[in-house]
């Protein structure tokens, strides 16, 4: 063989790279994975096809409750029927295209400002028009919009707007608390250190449920805050103290060399936290800080023990009807659906973002 | 290490002092770094800090622009005290520029984002401006062609360039160096040293903690030698090296050029 021989155009070997080589390397790489790949299928072989006969070929889709006891598989009737309550709750019926026009506006936003491109002072400014657009809409009470209470906001659309404001609210409150805690001053630094201890010591269910039932009885006679509005906050407060721990990792992940670069330019703290500090800090912390975004996300349905009725607790009420209680099964699985399709996007849209942020910087 | 112009030093320092220490102590805690320094940087002085490691040399400069605090004695930089006062902190370190070991770019902004930040919000220069400022810089440490990249894609020897561009950008009195070569691997550090050595000649004060003695031999007014947090010699580049007086010195010298 040449010794100096051109190497230009030379390809990895194919049983690395190939569909072959990867079952290969990955399913059948010694005796130990060949046998759990084996078993593994065996018992996909064993389910699958009972699942997918249960789901698609013997369930029922638009029948009434009484069709679906006759039916060998799923009943997916129980969603059909009452989907409208599961997503609206006790929205008037005549009504629910407001929530579901809040909801098209809502997502329509959502996927606007999935570019990052698109992240300027004007987007902000959307989003202030199309909340106030959907709050309205939702609360009505002008032109010809009958008025509908918040207490009788339910379903998905209350979810949202939980995780929504709660995300947006804790947010921020979260940097500002992992700024403090890290302070040069006492004072400061003591009081963000006692919150968030104080909070992560409590479960949420008891923040809400303070937030439900000790809360008013510190308010003066005749002054009532709206339900809703009260365990919105106790989810901002609540997990921005979550938050704040993590963007606190993430400060602490930025070399100090940043810090004094941005010093030795004359940048004041504002400056250097705003344009050098954060940026990096909470670029570091994505993984994490989705993390807890997910969590707070599924978290809302602890509102139930408060009788607010979002997304869970309609479904819920749905098949505590006599005539549809045998079919939960399928009712929960559309439920843990809705939550995972939103759930996932969440999770993929921070990998997405992750890979853009970290362009050139390895 | 070759220079290439050994001509450097005809420029004369002034006669206006730009930073004043006067007996300044600094302690980490217990440990007494630095043993009442006393030094006067005249205007368009350029001065070299040798010593062993541990002596002080780049806490001495670092509390220059108040990286570090100093506990006694007082700091002068441009007629302006170092104090307590945070606006004059600030407006000190406007003037003053650094240049680090580790270079300390911002990993996540272009490096014409890098160079203009300060500009545009210390100085509150419109973008533009900033800009063109930057792209000035960038030629001048014959770098311009990767503006638009990330630090992390350029090569030690360009980031400490962009490093030093950056700090120039705010058109400073006062150039700190805190071993801006110690990082680099050998084949860059020349690519460094001749920017520096053209800022050289365009008559900016500067203080430059190294070991580069050929740079400090064609470049600096005075060469200072420190051991043990003090200031134990001061003097011209050919005294220095030549005639060295004190013992430490000698040994020093000794151990770093062989």
């Amino acid at each position: 063989m040449e010794q100096n021989q051109d190497h230009n155009g030379l390809k990895p070997p194919l049983s690395k790279t190939k569909v072959l080589g990867w079952i290969k390397t990955n399913l059948f790489g010694g005796i130990f994975n060949s046998i759990l790949t084996m078993v593994t299928l065996y018992i996909i072989w064993k389910i699958l096809p009972g699942l997918f006969r249960w789901a698609f070929i013997e369930s029922v889709w638009s029948t009434d409750a009484k069709a679906c006891r006759h039916a060998l598989g799923a009943c997916w009737s129980v969603i059909a029927q009452n989907l409208r309550f599961i997503l609206f709750g006790f929205y008037p019926y005549d009504q629910h295209w407001r929530p579901l026009l809040c909801m098209f506006i809502f997502f329509a936003l959502v996927l606007y400002s999935k570019n990052r491109r698109r992240w300027k002072r004007a987007l902000a400014y959307i989003w202030v028009a199309g909340l106030l657009a959907m709050g309205s809409l939702m609360k009505g009470g002008f032109w010809n919009l009958i008025s509908v209470e918040s207490s009788r906001w339910g379903g998905l659309p209350l979810t949202l707007m939980l995780s929504f404001f709660g995300l947006i609210g804790a947010y921020p409150l979260g940097v500002v608390l992992a700024l403090a805690r890290r302070s040069r001053l006492p004072a400061l630094k003591a009081v963000s250190v006692g919150y968030i201890e104080m909070v992560r010591g409590v479960p949420l269910i008891s923040v809400l449920f303070m937030s439900s039932v000790v809360f008013p009885l510190f308010l003066p006679r005749g002054i009532t805050i709206n339900s809703i509005l009260r365990a919105q906050v106790a989810f901002i407060l609540f997990f921005a103290a979550y938050i704040a721990e993590v963007v606190r990792g993430g400060l602490q992940a930025v070399p100090h060399g940043q810090y004094e670069a941005a010093d030795s330019l004359g940048l004041n703290y504002a400056q250097t936290m705003r344009l050098v500090i954060l940026p990096q800090a909470l670029k570091i912390v994505i993984p994490p800080t989705v993390n807890i975004l997910i969590t707070a996300f599924k978290d809302t349905s602890l509102v139930v023990i408060i009788a607010l009725y979002d997304l869970l607790m309609t479904t819920k009420t749905v098949i505590s009807n006599p005539q549809w209680m045998p079919f939960s099964v399928e009712a929960y699985i559309f439920a843990a659906l809705i939550y995972f399709v939103f759930s996932f996007s969440m999770s993929r849209y921070s990998q997405k973002l992750e890979k853009e942020l970290s362009v050139g910087t390895e | 290490m070759n220079i290439k112009n050994t001509e450097s030093r005809e420029s004369k320092p002034t006669d206006t002092p730009m930073v004043e220490i006067i007996d300044m102590h600094k302690w980490f805690g217990d440990f007494h770094v630095l043993r009442g320094i006393d030094l006067v940087v005249q205007k368009e002085e350029r001065i070299v800090i040798c010593g062993p490691s541990g002596s002080g040399k780049s806490t001495l400069i670092r509390c220059i622009n108040r990286l570090e605090e100093h506990q006694r004695g007082r700091i002068i930089v441009d007629g302006v005290e170092l104090t307590n006062n945070i606006k004059n902190i600030e407006k000190i370190r406007a003037e003053v520029g650094m240049v680090f070991q580790q270079f300390n770019l911002f990993p996540h902004l272009t490096i014409l984002e890098n160079l203009t930040l300060g500009p545009i919000w210390v100085r509150k220069m419109p973008k533009a401006e900033a800009e063109e400022m930057a792209m000035f810089y960038l030629e001048k440490v014959h770098i311009a062609d990767q503006a638009r990249k990330y630090p992390g894609q350029l090569s030690g020897g360009q980031q400490q360039r962009v490093a030093i561009a950056r700090s120039l950008c705010m058109r400073p009195k006062l150039m700190l160096f805190d071993e801006p070569t110690s990082a680099l691997d050998p084949e860059m550090i020349k690519e460094v040293l001749d920017v520096m050595i053209e800022l050289a000649h365009e008559g900016m004060t500067m203080i430059v903690v190294t070991h580069e003695m050929g740079f400090a031999r064609s470049v600096a007014h005075r060469v200072l030698f420190m051991d043990y947090g003090k200031i134990v010699e001061a003097n011209t580049p050919e005294e220095f090296f030549d005639n060295p007086r004190n013992d430490r010195t000698k040994l020093f010298l000794s151990q770093i050029l062989h």
